[in-house]
């Protein structure tokens, strides 16, 4: 059997990508390595319960916007409808930092108001700062890399601000450590404060299933618990992939959404020069079950990103959880058309993937239970009343990640530099997902999607 | 196939793509650009979706044929007749 592509990962640029060249009548086999799909944004069950891990809020969520916008673009490619993501707005999040607060939601005048209450004077600056994000956009011209943090800071002329401006953005989808390109943040900026966020009641896999079912009706063929060992290169072309299991299987090209450096472990060949380098930024995460609303507790936040100092860090911490800053997401404060089985609060912090990689398995669990209750500690004081409402808890570490999705460094952004074209120097292997540039759960799928449409469906 | 069978095949196709456009006073006559929200790719879509079900081919030079509803069931009819 030989295939027309071999499509290596099935998360959700791997089943994307599938998706659409199995519709067009390709010959597709996709390969992943663990037993289930989704990748970094897949599911697991615990305590009785499912629980997502990558997913706290699908961005880019625009139900009235144009046919152009991001998500309706990309939804058509798929012949998914809106309807079918089932995706439900959040009520309101924050950006909590010393001494200030600021409230947005998916109206990007509530932000805009909030800074105006909270900075007086920055309002025009925020707007100045948007209309420049808007139109590095819709030109969609090939800018060069620039530094986000020296050109929001040219604008915004408060340096609190530009510090929680940048928080959510970071958590949301930075690579890179301290700073981020300007393309990357105008991107994120978008799909964030100006279109907003949204979440489907019942978490990550129906939009799996979907994928999976869509890609399957179309003759595309997925098995899982069959990873790749290596690519098969013969001058600048692969010929063959060959599985862990050492079966050999041709194909005219191959889809590579494992990431740059993960793809160059199984095929040398697509680093021209010294081998690429990974990405470096983790998280944990701790996930409590909730035995009641979290309303009926006082929280009303869909989102809440903090940090307890002024000036925001964003690096790998030299500790194993940073505890001063995080990401907390409460999954029933979503606008449903009826309530979720079991309210979870999720608290996302950065971690050193260096430390929990070091670890023997004792030490490990150890570890695990010691950050889990500093982690605790510092939500804890963030969101009262949680200690009494957690019926269970659980606990994800950057091993956790690399160890189902096999991303070194657990880094969920993936490396900080981008192949944005997809194009190796093997002329028929393409990178598609995280390291192709585009992040997120739409952003994962538009960038499956885009590599199929330029190199895989001439 | 007849004009008639082009146009409905063409217009399901966009149907399928852009479903939430009302295809039902599309003008013939005028670009489908200036009465319904399309953009490249969804043009390139329709291309091969007529490939995946007519085993029609449509070269790249051709593309500006698709102008107009009338002027693709022109384009299409001799290619698509005998089916």
């Amino acid at each position: 059997m030989r295939y027309d592509t071999v499509i290596i990962g099935a998360g959700l640029s791997g089943l994307a990508a599938g998706a659409r060249l199995a519709h067009y009548g390709k010959k597709i086999l996709i390969l992943e390595r663990h037993y289930r799909i989704g990748g970094l944004s897949s599911f697991y069950r615990a305590g009785g319960i499912e629980l997502d891990v990558g997913l706290h809020a699908v961005t880019n969520y625009n139900p009235t916007g144009p046919n152009s916008a991001p998500m309706a673009r990309l939804l058509r490619r798929l012949r998914i409808k809106l309807e079918d993501l089932r995706l439900f707005p959040q009520f309101e999040s924050r950006i909590v930092f010393p001494g200030a607060t600021l409230r947005f939601s998916n109206d990007q005048e509530l932000l805009e108001s909030q800074i105006e209450a909270v900075f007086p004077g920055q309002g025009d600056n925020f707007r100045k700062l948007a209309r420049l994000v808007d139109d590095l956009y819709s030109r969609d011209f090939e800018s060069g890399p620039a530094s986000a943090r020296q050109i929001v800071s040219s604008i915004i002329t408060e340096p609190l601000l530009v510090e929680m401006l940048f928080c959510p953005l970071m958590f949301y989808g930075c690579p890179q450590e301290d700073d981020m390109d300007f393309r990357q943040f105008a991107l994120i900026f978008l799909s964030v404060y100006n279109e907003g966020m949204a979440r489907p009641r019942l978490g990550i896999r129906p939009l799996l299933e979907l994928l999976q079912s869509r890609f399957q009706a179309a003759g595309g063929e997925l098995r899982t618990r069959c990873g790749v060992s290596h690519v098969e290169v013969v001058g600048a072309k692969a010929q063959a992939v060959v599985t862990d299991q050492g079966e050999r299987i041709e194909c005219d090209s191959v889809l590579s959404s494992a990431g740059l450096a993960e793809t160059a472990a199984i095929c040398p060949q697509i680093a021209a020069g010294p081998a690429p380098e990974p990405g470096r930024m983790s998280f944990t995460e701790t996930i409590h079950a909730l035995d009641a609303p979290a309303r009926d507790f006082g929280h009303d936040f869909s989102l809440t990103f903090y940090s307890d100092e002024e000036k925001f860090f964003y690096r790998r911490p030299n500790e194993p959880v940073y505890t001063k800053s995080g990401v907390i997401c409460l999954t029933g404060n979503f606008a449903y058309d009826q309530p979720v089985e079991k309210e979870l609060l999720r608290h996302t912090q950065m971690a050193d993937p260096f430390f929990w990689e070091s670890l023997e398995k004792e030490e490990y669990k150890e570890a695990k239970r010691e950050w889990q209750k500093q982690s605790d500690k510092a939500l804890f004081s963030k969101v009262p009343g949680l200690e009494a409402h957690s019926r269970f808890v659980d606990m994800f570490t950057p091993s956790t990640i690399k160890k189902f999705t096999g991303h070194i460094n657990g880094a969920v952004y993936g490396a900080p530099v981008k192949i944005k074209d997809g194009v190796t120097p093997v002329e028929n292997l393409f990178i598609c997902g995280t390291d192709q540039g585009y992040l997120g759960i739409v952003g994962s799928m538009v960038s499956g999607v885009g590599i199929a449409n330029w190199h895989l469906l001439k | 196939m007849t004009g008639e069978g082009i146009r409905q095949a063409i217009l399901e196709i966009i149907n399928e793509i852009v479903p939430d456009e009302d295809l039902a006073n599309v003008d013939p006559k005028v670009p489908f650009r200036d009465q319904i929200d399309l953009d490249s790719m969804d043009f390139l879509d329709i291309v091969m979706e007529l490939r995946k079900r007519y085993s029609v081919e449509v070269p790249e030079q051709d593309y500006p044929q698709l102008l107009t509803l009338s002027s693709t069931v022109d384009y299409l009819l001799p290619k698509m007749e005998s089916l």
